[in-house]
């Protein structure tokens, strides 16, 4: 034998998934909400989605480059934060709004705090939101069937009910990949088998929001009420793709049902005592915040 | 749904098994090699005194280093021949260390033996036996039989379990050994249940081995004391107090012992040789191995102790194409190989062969927090957290934060998507615990 031998520290095998195959399998499960967009709104969002995605991976190749990095593009992170962003887009901007939110997501929120598994806010989310502040009427103009129309949940503030079932289905106005609860469930159906995540978050979420909801909504103990209001806005979105980010939510299951405890607490403040009809991007993003907390407190030695 | 109700613990993960290349392959014997090296230090506990000069004839059982305290266990040749050199050899993990090198004569003569008169044993003689006879955990850990044994009240030993889990990908001697050589085990169960009146005991199997659970149940329906125990496939099955746990429901941490729960975990291959030993007077003298990977003829063998590893692989044909990781023990608690001039000792267990290694396939990235660590900790810790403790050489939050706990099973390494060495890290910190405490 004259070839050198590898040696190393035990373990000698690896599983199979990677950094690189979980975003993988996040992408993929965002493919129906995608393709639900691009059919409802059209070129629209075809083109505003290539230009967050490219805009998001160029940034981040840039910002790497020029700080003598390792470059993780291929990593796939930034073609998820890209990805996200864009479906949570309104259809009808401009395409300069999507590249500010890109740049804003990678560099500012992402790469300055330490890169991928640093930040402390969701990017995507936390670009929707200073875009939201920075342009608020171009990012709340939302067109449905030609034209202009308020959101289901701006229909619902009014009192005025909405119809169900157009709701789950997503036929209705919103963002570019909010407004189908049924293709991000198949999406979200996709993560669950493939253990990418686990239901903790979204249902602790869910429920709590559920109680708030009927505890102290307008429509108190209205249960189609409350079928309108999980299925509308970002909420399921929400709920199985953003707060349920790694990076950004805690990693212990205890943890876990505080967050998704605070998460529905705060999404109900917001959407029916705030102004906004609309409260999931906020109460995630100041969760966000919470989560160095929450882990200090769980993430503490064994059982002994 | 049988499944389902097949016992287990929390964490763990499930690597492919890769049992197929040996699992029906008949242990064969192998011849010792002209060369038998003896390392000094083959056990927990303090390194053997050699008890023979450079030129002394040895014959097989002959002991031929002790060492006084009682936790240790002493050296037994495996061939006849004469003392070539008492001088440093390398081990498993690379390191120098004494060692008896004996040249083999080829003629195995053996030591004469007494008869042993099992019925009139006492409970002292039965461990004397054990002692003399050199038995350690075969299983990889190598602590001595004896110690293992020896309780301040024996009413207080509840449960003998017997470990057939052999949880690591690839391994298949003890799968072999409970196939091939069932009534010694059952006799030898019988052995260290006669020691213990109190004691029950369970036959600890994972559910990929059916022959082996069958054959076993079949055996055992008449014995009002001995069961098997269909365990869930999933590693570390095998470990200690994962046993215990699922067995008998008793959590066991870093500062307890088994037999502070009320039981004694003990290999198939253990538990076979103190049969041979207590009945029989025969000392230890051959490790089962298995012989497996895609680089060399897969095989299960049965090598006289002190025979090179180098000597093992020529007798198989040698190497099939390039070999790019050799290990000793398990692909997931195993010790990469340096060299192969290294002779078998106690605890070998396997040598395999990998024509690629998994692990130098990937660059380890940063942590995303996916928590997978978390999950498959079959100690319950919190690896993410303690790894960053680890990165700063903090022994004092280690400790703290149950560190010492690790039983350096590999799963946080195994399932991290970034691929961060964690295991490395938290074998690191628990060693530089131990120099902290020697000082």
């Amino acid at each position: 034998m004259n070839q050198l031998l590898h040696v190393s520290s035990s373990p000698h095998i690896k599983d199979k998934v990677t950094t690189s195959s979980i975003m993988l399998d996040v992408i993929i499960a965002l493919l129906p909400a995608t393709f639900f967009g691009i059919y409802q709104f059209k070129i629209n969002a075809f083109l505003i989605i290539i230009t967050t995605v490219i805009t998001c991976v160029l940034a981040e190749y840039i910002y790497e480059y020029f700080m003598k990095k390792t470059i993780t593009i291929k990593d796939l992170s930034a073609v998820v934060t890209g990805l996200i962003l864009a479906l949570n887009l309104p259809a009808t901007v401009p395409l300069w709004i999507p590249v500010i939110g890109g740049v804003f997501a990678i560099i500012v929120v992402k790469q300055l705090y330490g890169g991928l598994g640093q930040n402390f806010m969701n990017p995507a989310l936390a670009a929707r939101c200073f875009l939201l502040i920075s342009f608020t009427g171009r990012m709340t103009n939302f067109i449905f069937d030609g034209l202009t129309s308020p959101t289901p949940l701006v229909i619902l503030k009014n009192g005025q009910s909405y119809e169900l079932l157009k709701m789950f289905l997503g036929t209705t106005a919103g963002t570019i990949g909010e407004t189908s609860a049924l293709a991000l469930l198949v999406g979200a159906g996709y993560l669950l088998i493939k253990g990418i995540i686990k239901l903790t978050i979204p249902l602790t979420y869910l429920i709590t929001f559920s109680i708030f909801t009927i505890l102290f909504s307008p429509c108190s103990f209205d249960f189609y009420y409350l079928a309108c209001e999980l299925c509308g806005g970002g909420l399921i979105f929400g709920a199985f793709f953003m707060a349920t980010d790694y990076v950004t939510s805690p990693m212990d299951r205890k943890g876990q049902i505080v967050y998704g405890i605070i998460l529905g607490i705060l999404t109900g403040l917001f959407r029916f005592f705030g102004t906004s009809s609309e409260g999931v991007s906020y109460a995630i993003i100041i969760s966000n915040l919470l989560v160095p907390l929450i882990d200090k407190i769980t993430l503490k030695g064994g059982v002994f | 749904m049988e499944i389902m109700h097949l016992k287990s613990f929390i964490g763990g993960i499930h690597p492919k098994d890769q049992k197929h290349y040996t699992k029906d392959l008949p242990i064969i014997k192998l011849n010792a090699s002209d060369e038998v090296v003896f390392l000094l230090k083959q056990h927990i506990g303090a390194p053997c005194k050699p008890l023979v000069k450079i030129k002394d004839e040895v014959k097989i059982g002959q002991k031929i280093a002790c060492e006084e305290g009682f936790v240790s266990s002493p050296i037994i040749s495996s061939v006849s021949g004469t003392v070539k050199a008492i001088e440093e050899r390398m081990d498993v993990s690379g390191k120098m260390q004494q060692a008896i090198v004996i040249n083999n004569d080829g003629l195995y003569q053996t030591v004469e033996k007494e008869e042993s008169h099992y019925e009139s044993l006492s409970y002292e003689d039965k461990i004397e036996k054990i002692k003399e006879a050199g038995i350690v955990g075969l299983g990889g850990a190598g602590f001595p039989t004896h110690v293992k044994l020896s309780v301040k009240d024996i009413n207080k030993v509840h449960y003998f379990i017997v470990n057939g889990a052999e949880c690591e990908p690839y391994l298949t001697s003890d799968y072999r050994l409970m196939l091939e050589k069932t009534d010694e085990l059952i006799d030898g169960i019988h052995v260290i249940l006669d020691m213990f009146p109190k004691a029950i005991c369970y036959i600890a199997i994972e559910d990929n081995k059916k022959e082996a659970i069958s054959l076993l149940e079949e055996k055992c329906k008449d014995e009002d004391k001995i069961e098997v125990k269909a365990l869930k496939t999933k590693y570390p099955q095998g470990g200690e107090r994962m046993l215990i746990k699922v067995l008998t429901g008793k959590m066991l941490n870093s500062k307890m012992l088994p037999i502070d729960v009320g039981c004694i975990v003990d290999n198939v291959a253990t538990t076979i040789a103190v049969n041979q030993a207590v009945r029989y007077n025969q000392p230890l003298l051959s490790k089962v191995m298995t012989i497996s990977g895609e680089g060399i003829k897969p095989c299960n063998v049965e090598v006289p102790l002190g025979t090179s590893f180098q000597f093992i692989v020529d007798q198989l044909g040698g190497f099939k194409g390039e070999i790019q990781k050799l290990i000793c023990g398990g692909p997931m608690m195993g010790s990469a190989l340096m060299s192969l001039d290294i002779p078998v000792t106690k605890t070998s267990s396997s040598i395999l062969a990998m024509s690629q290694d998994e692990v130098s396939l990937y660059e380890p990235s940063a942590c995303i927090r996916c928590g997978r660590c978390l999950d498959v900790c079959p100690s319950l810790l919190k690896p993410q957290m303690l790894y960053q403790i680890a990165l700063k050489n903090d022994t004092e939050a280690f400790i703290e934060n149950q560190g010492m706990d690790c039983i350096e099973c590999g799963c946080c390494s195994y399932a991290c998507p970034a691929k961060r060495n964690m295991t490395q890290a938290f074998k690191k910190m628990k060693y530089l615990v131990s120099i902290n405490k020697r000082k």
